[in-house]
């Protein structure tokens, strides 16, 4: 009894101890629950916040591309897609049978999404199949019921209604590449697109509109719960551009049959770009969609070029459509007058050289608006000789030549106009005066773009320093013809001068005997006057010479000589300026009188018919539209 | 009245009624409370769905609930007698299972009884309570101070928590170290034995840290240093302290929490189970749910001093002891304060085998309370002491 006390005794106390030992550790856990749920409650309260709240952007849709008169050029498009979520679907073979079942559906499409669902949270939607018509949509919706997980979002795709007809003039959009991100999170939404080309790319941001931001509840797993609240975006801006859509298919049309065309329609006193066509293209759709690298392949490897704007980057040597510059170097140094008379043999001596006029038997004694018209070669190798390549090189200058002429579009090239300083520093020699003698006829070193030749145009009709342009302000829409900007400045050509080089002009086409009198327009309300070219891509030496020339459809098509033509209409009052460059003189190779001059006169005759420039629909006046529409 | 009247009776047997009458119903009022917040709790876990765990746990309480009151009728003495049996059974399940994990089938810790997943290294938990009480109650307190006298209960506590950590289940094996040593502790075993025990077993860590495994090896790092690794080892620990510090003084309202609903709370229905709470009902939730299983302590201690037996006495505290370092270890961790170990809240933690094991522990306490008059002779028979 004695021991069972002492050893109860002994038990009693170290229950005690224990009991003791309890309440300070529940002291101790009663004290760690105060420190976190008061003392530290507002810094776990936050973290639970970012746990579960995340801030998701949203894509703003993206501004219209219009043109002048308001037709659609790049628009967005609902798109209907189906989807699936893995784990509301079961079996997802089944289901994917039963959607094969109402659409149809690849073998490729199924890979791919079996793929995409095993790499994804099974939460996340997969996209089944794009793009569905309004049936296909209709059919998924009606059956949805026997469809578990699979539903129709909607998304906008980009539209481009002329497709290849105007791709290079509009561009496309795709997805933002790694070196296209700056740090805007907007850039990084999965299906955000960009500009990549054309007006889509020059006014990106102006398109882009900015991002609405939804704040949403998500779970550990990224799952979003509900949303918390939301604030919508801005849509882009709605672009407008100086093109006439109907226009620019009309040329776009017209110029394909030739091969590789560029061609640029320009209102000459505005200095709105009409139309621009580049031909062959590519589908900026295909683009937006994602290329296969079959299609890309197909595209670099295309002789004609079809991903280069041509009217903008091709540079060519502009051959005879140069003289007016050179005639107006001629008469402005006085070392030329109008009557100055050469006589042309056919040929051009220079020291031991020989140049060779187009014509081989020579064009007899001309005056210069008669070397105009004829487009004399001899006559011009002798103005070019008297005034020497720097004042040619002046006057091509003053019309737009040799640099950028600020066209907003991406890719515009600056040719060349060579000069005595010029060469010494590229080449480290000093100018030849052969060279000038090639350069009195568009040749040599001298390089111009569609778009140059057009503006140079442009320039001759009205006397000024008219500036291309793509873009319409907003706001500006002049109701009527009135017609020069004050914002372009004189030319500084004297009037006589001028009289002169555009006379010869209408000479080459209306009358008998000028090169392009077989392209000329009969009716008189809308004749046209324009400069032909005929440009060599190569050297012709005089062993070739000798031989005979060969007829250019047995030389390969990248040899052949480039067909140019440079025109404006009417010829009494001119309004419409056009350029047209045909690469090798097109499917038959013929020259610029041959190929070019009937491309300017067929795109001439419908601007006048259409005359968009003097047509502006009540409807397009500043003030009267909304910022978008869809 | 009643206890006045059987405490002065010395008539050992009882009649059922009787039994029925001296259970204790202030203690089956608290057990059942807590039942009852752990099926709310769970039934929030499921965002506001009986399904899967709250009905369950019901089920299983409403089974076990039966058993701990047959367990409390059942004699002291049977249970005296079969104490080593118990213990037995217990280790021979243990034995096995940690067999057929040898064998190849993987690490299981549990054995299928078609209604319920019996893991006998809970089992064991009370198993190893009852051994002790009975070994220690015939051993005189000379005895206690010998040391060979000591070597068979070491070796009934350190072969069961050996085969445990093989499983390899740390938090168990240690859980069933410190409750036994909690039974030593109450036997009256010397305390520089402890002294020694607890410098060879420091002198030790650096042999057994050798052995753990490497995620066993990440949690104490985790511990050590939660924020370095929030999406790694240290997520757990640091949701955690997320759910229950942004729960506040009120909390966020049942079925409101965001952490444990949105799922960045892990194991939320088991071991997490007191975050959940917090986070739901706040400091005041917290602090109610302690202060519960407080009471709970105060009742096994009363039980303990009334019990005429030593085996009872020993019985009663060792329970209550185990209960109050589950409930301690498991709350430090899902706080932080101590590294996460696989350690169940009793009563509220989802799961069938400790539900039952719980509760055979509180009918042993019952029954140590209902035949609190009852002596037991050094071998179990019936003496006067």
């Amino acid at each position: 009894m004695e021991r069972d006390n002492k050893r109860g005794k002994l038990l009693t106390r170290r229950a005690a101890l224990i009991g003791g030992a309890k309440i300070g550790l529940v002291g101790a856990l009663a004290a760690r629950l105060y420190y976190l749920q008061v003392l530290q409650a507002d810094k776990y309260t936050m973290l639970a916040d970012e746990n579960r709240i995340n801030l998701r952007l949203l894509a703003p849709p993206r501004g219209l591309i219009v043109d002048r008169f308001g037709v659609m050029l790049a628009s967005n498009r609902q798109n209907y897609r189906v989807v699936l979520v893995a784990e509301q679907a079961g079996d997802i073979d089944s289901t994917l049978d039963a959607v094969a079942e109402l659409i149809s559906l690849s073998d490729s499409d199924r890979r791919r999404v079996m793929r995409e669902i095993r790499r994804k949270h099974s939460f996340v939607p997969v996209v089944v199949r794009e793009n569905l018509s309004w049936d296909e949509m209709a059919l998924v919706e009606v059956n949805a019921p026997e469809l578990p997980g699979v539903s129709i979002e909607q998304g906008l795709t980009r539209d481009y209604p002329l497709g290849e007809m105007a791709s290079h003039l509009v561009g496309y959009v795709a997805a933002v590449s790694e070196s296209e991100l700056t740090g805007d999170p907007l850039l990084e939404l999965p299906d955000f697109r960009i500009g990549k080309n054309g007006a889509e790319k020059e006014h990106d941001q102006d398109l882009r509109g900015t991002a609405g931001t939804s704040e949403v509840e998500v779970n550990a797993f990224g799952r979003v719960v509900r949303e918390l609240s939301r604030e919508e975006g801005t849509p882009g801006q709605e672009v407008a551009l100086t093109i006439d859509a109907a226009l620019q298919e009309y040329a776009a049309q017209r110029c394909i049959a030739e091969g590789s065309v560029a061609c640029v329609l320009m209102d000459a006193p505005t200095g709105e770009v009409l139309a621009m066509v580049s031909v062959p293209a590519y589908d900026p759709a295909a683009f937006a969609a994602g290329l296969t690298s079959a299609m890309w392949r197909d595209l670099i490897e295309n002789p004609y070029n079809p991903l280069s704007n041509k009217a903008i980057s091709g540079a060519y040597a502009p051959g005879s459509t140069f003289k007016p510059m050179v005639a107006l170097a001629a008469l402005e140094s006085g070392l030329a007058v109008p009557e100055t008379h050469v006589t042309c043999p056919g040929h051009f001596q220079l020291g031991d050289a020989v140049f060779h006029c187009w014509r081989k038997g020579g064009h007899g004694t001309l005056d210069m608006r008669g070397g105009i018209k004829n487009s004399c070669d001899v006559y011009f190798f002798e103005m070019a000789r008297r005034i020497g390549i720097d004042r040619i090189a002046a006057m091509a200058k003053r019309f737009g030549f040799g640099g950028t002429l600020g066209i907003d579009v991406p890719g515009e090239r600056t040719g060349l106009i060579p000069t005595r300083d010029w060469k010494l520093a590229t080449y480290g020699i000093p100018w030849q005066q052969g060279e000038t003698i090639s350069c009195g006829i568009g040749q040599s070193y001298i390089t111009t773009t569609p778009l140059q030749l057009a503006t140079m145009t442009s320039r001759l009709v009205t006397s000024r320093a008219i500036v291309p342009r793509l873009t319409r302000e907003a706001g500006v829409m002049t109701e009527d013809s009135s017609p020069v900007r004050p914002s372009f400045s004189p030319i500084g050509v004297s009037a006589r001068d001028m009289a002169l080089v555009l006379d010869g002009m209408n000479a080459v086409v209306n009358e008998q005997g000028g090169t392009a009198f077989g392209a000329r327009i009969k009716d008189p309300v809308m004749a046209m006057g324009g400069k032909s070219g005929t440009s060599q891509v190569r050297h012709i030496t005089q062993a070739e010479r000798d031989r005979g020339l060969p007829k250019p459809k047995e030389v390969p098509w990248k040899e052949r000589d480039h067909a140019l033509f440079v025109s404006f209409a009417p010829v009494s009052a001119p309004r419409y300026v056009c350029a047209v460059v045909v690469e090798h003189g097109g499917a038959e190779g013929g020259g610029g009188s041959a190929v070019a001059a009937p491309i300017c006169r067929d795109v001439l005759i419908e601007a006048q018919t259409r005359d968009p420039a003097r047509r502006i629909p009540p409807s397009r006046l500043a003030g009267e539209r909304g910022a978008t529409r869809s | 009245m009643a206890v006045s009247f059987y405490a002065s009776s010395r008539q050992p047997e009882l009649t059922l009624a009787e039994k029925v009458w001296s259970l204790n119903w202030g203690l089956v009022l608290i057990v059942s409370t807590l039942a009852g917040v752990g099926f709310a709790t769970l039934y929030s876990a499921a965002n506001g769905n009986w399904d899967p765990w709250a009905s369950k746990q019901m089920l299983r309480f409403a089974v076990a609930f039966v058993m701990m009151v047959t367990v409390a009728l059942v004699d002291i003495r049977i249970w005296f007698r079969a104490a080593y049996a118990i213990y037995a059974v217990s280790f021979v399940l243990l034995v096995a299972v940690d067999l057929r994990g040898a064998i190849g089938m993987g690490a299981q810790r549990w054995i299928d009884l078609g209604v319920i997943q019996l893991q006998p290294s809970e089992l064991m938990k009370v198993a190893l309570v009852l051994a002790l009480a009975r070994y220690f109650h015939g051993l005189s307190i000379e005895d206690i101070g010998r040391p060979l006298a000591l070597a068979v209960p070491v070796l009934l506590v350190v072969v069961p928590a050996g085969l445990v950590m093989k499983q390899p289940d740390l938090g168990t094996a240690m859980m069933l170290v410190l409750g036994g040593g909690m039974v030593f502790f109450l036997a009256g075993v010397r305390l520089w034995m402890f002294a020694a025990v607890v410098t060879a077993g420091l002198s030790a860590i650096p042999v057994v840290w050798r052995f753990l495994k490497s995620y066993q090896k990440n949690r104490i790092y985790t511990f050590l240093e939660p924020e370095t690794d929030p999406l790694g080892a240290g997520y757990h620990s640091l949701q955690s302290k997320i759910a229950i510090g942004s729960g506040g003084t009120v909390g966020k309202g049942f079925l409101q929490g965001t952490q444990s609903h949105l799922n960045f709370l892990p194991e939320k229905q088991t071991d997490f189970v007191f975050t959940m709470l917090a986070e739901e009902w706040g400091l005041v939730g917290g602090l109610s749910l302690l202060a519960l299983y407080m009471l709970v302590m105060i009742y096994g201690y009363a039980i303990a001093f009334r019990s005429r037996s030593h085996f009872g006495r020993m019985l009663a505290l060792g329970i209550v002891v185990n209960l109050f370092l589950y409930v301690f270890i498991n709350t430090a961790m899902v706080m932080g304060l101590i590294p996460v170990v696989g350690v169940p809240l009793p009563l509220i933690s989802y799961g069938g085998t400790a539900m039952l094991t719980v509760m055979f522990g509180f009918g042993l306490l019952m029954s140590v309370s209902v035949h609190r008059d009852i002596r037991i002779g050094r071998y179990g028979d019936m003496s006067d002491g």
